[in-house]
């Protein structure tokens, strides 16, 4: 038996919420079908190499990075982008006090902080400091100094648990 | 950047990969989690032919006791190992190591037997690996066979991974007695690679394996421990250090006894390894 390596491939998968599919080079990745493909482009391509965080997104409920994934292995997969999380409390208040704390400058590194925000929140929704600095470690920011971005995450996980 | 161009197969069974792997030869390179792959392939230093993804064998998944033994499916990511109740009951070691792996991003997608393979001289896990006293089991189409951790890892980037073969399994053996262990790195940032790294696995009966990475081309099991003053001699005598793009020999050496002394000589260890 021969086995035929392909340079082109059918993917389908669900992006916030909508199945879409498509045929793409093998050799694209996650985070370019996203852009380039679907316009979704909230998900930003930084260094394309693992280091800078800015396209991290959630692949079947875990964050990744998806300049590391390509679009073809994520077929079948349930993709969140920053654009996504249509319906989700945490991502709401996390988006508003970014903006009201000044977490944010030029914004390119938002869309990736925002997704390990909330998904840090969903597996702890009192986070200290010190794990709402770790969440974010793996995410490059160039403007702020991370104090108001780690000032907005705390505050929209206190918003949630005030009585 | 962006890698260059290939050509890829995701193969249905273990069988199929290993067909992949006999018919594209030299030209095929695995893709598990592609957590250190993939970056190479964008900065151009690995330019496979053919990508075999078999990130989504289930033969290669799993976790469980089998023979006095924990067995780990070489595609388990750290993600997973971190959440398994028998990781944190067996080997607290990994629970304490993994959370040095990068960021959470990368551990969902990284994979144990895929940092073993890659090899990288900075990697945690070979290094606990190595200090569990665990085994390697390396399947090809011709049967299977186990490589203790000591003759698996050559060298930087190099292993006894033979073409054609493929890392199923970590095999960690489980003594009767409660281990204890250890670990320690120290790097600049949270995340980044470890300037340098200790394990220290002891049991009740004295016995100790302490090993040291990211200070030489592969982990160092170093002779002598428990005792910390053994130790240390081997780590003068024996070891052969390594500079890495920011840190020479010297402060890898002084490192080394940082980690040793601190390792093997602080109280209330942990119960069970």
């Amino acid at each position: 038996m021969t086995l035929n390596a392909r340079t082109d491939m059918a993917v389908s998968l669900t992006v916030n919420g909508r199945r879409t599919a498509g045929f793409v080079p093998v050799r694209q990745t996650l985070a370019g079908y996203l852009r380039e493909e679907l316009g979704l482009t909230a998900v930003h391509l930084g260094c394309e190499q693992g280091s800078c965080g800015a396209c991290t997104v959630r692949v079947d409920g875990e964050v990744m990075r998806s300049c590391l994934v390509l679009a073809v292995q994520a077929e079948g997969c349930v993709v969140e982008t920053p654009e996504g999380f249509s319906g989700d409390p945490a991502m709401d208040r996390l988006r508003e006090r970014f903006a009201t704390r000044n977490a944010l400058q030029c914004g390119f590194c938002t869309g990736g902080m925002l997704v390990a925000a909330c998904d840090l929140l969903a597996r702890e929704p009192r986070p200290s400091r010190h794990a709402i600095r770790e969440a974010i470690s793996g995410h490059v920011c160039r403007c702020t100094g991370y104090e108001a971005i780690v000032d907005a995450i705390e505050s929209a996980a206190l918003a949630e648990t005030a009585p | 950047m962006r890698a260059a161009p290939f050509a890829y197969l995701r193969p249905d069974s273990l069988e199929e990969a290993f067909e992949a792997l006999a018919q594209f030869g030299d030209e095929a390179q695995l893709l598990a989690g592609g957590q250190s792959l993939m970056p190479a392939m964008a900065l151009r230093m690995a330019r496979p032919g053919v990508l075999v993804d078999i990130s989504r064998l289930a033969a290669l998944r799993g976790i469980a006791l089998e023979e006095g033994a924990l067995v780990l499916g070489a595609g388990t990511t750290y993600a997973e190992a971190l959440r398994a109740p028998l990781v944190a009951t067996h080997t607290p070691l990994l629970v304490e190591a993994i959370p040095h792996i990068a960021h959470e991003a990368v551990r969902s997608r990284g994979t144990l037997g895929g940092s073993l393979a890659n090899a990288d001289p900075a990697s945690e896990m070979p290094a606990c690996m190595l200090a569990l006293g665990a085994q390697v089991v390396l399947r090809s189409a011709e049967g299977e066979r186990a490589v203790s951790m000591e003759e698996f890892a050559l060298g930087t980037y190099t292993t006894a991974i033979e073409p054609g073969e493929i890392l199923a399994a970590i095999r960690i053996p489980l003594p009767e007695s409660p281990r204890r262990s250890r670990f320690r790195e120290i790097a600049r940032r949270s995340g980044d690679y470890a300037m340098a790294g200790a394990a220290l696995v002891s049991d009740e009966a004295g016995e100790a394996r302490f090993v040291l990475f990211a200070v030489s081309d592969r982990p160092i099991l170093v002779p002598g421990a428990p005792d910390v003053d053994a130790v240390l001699a081997a780590i003068d005598a024996e070891v052969e250090f390594f500079p890495d793009n920011h840190v020479g020999i010297s402060t890898k050496r002084h490192l080394a006894g940082v980690l040793a002394r601190d390792l093997l000589s602080r109280s209330a260890p942990k119960e069970a390894a």
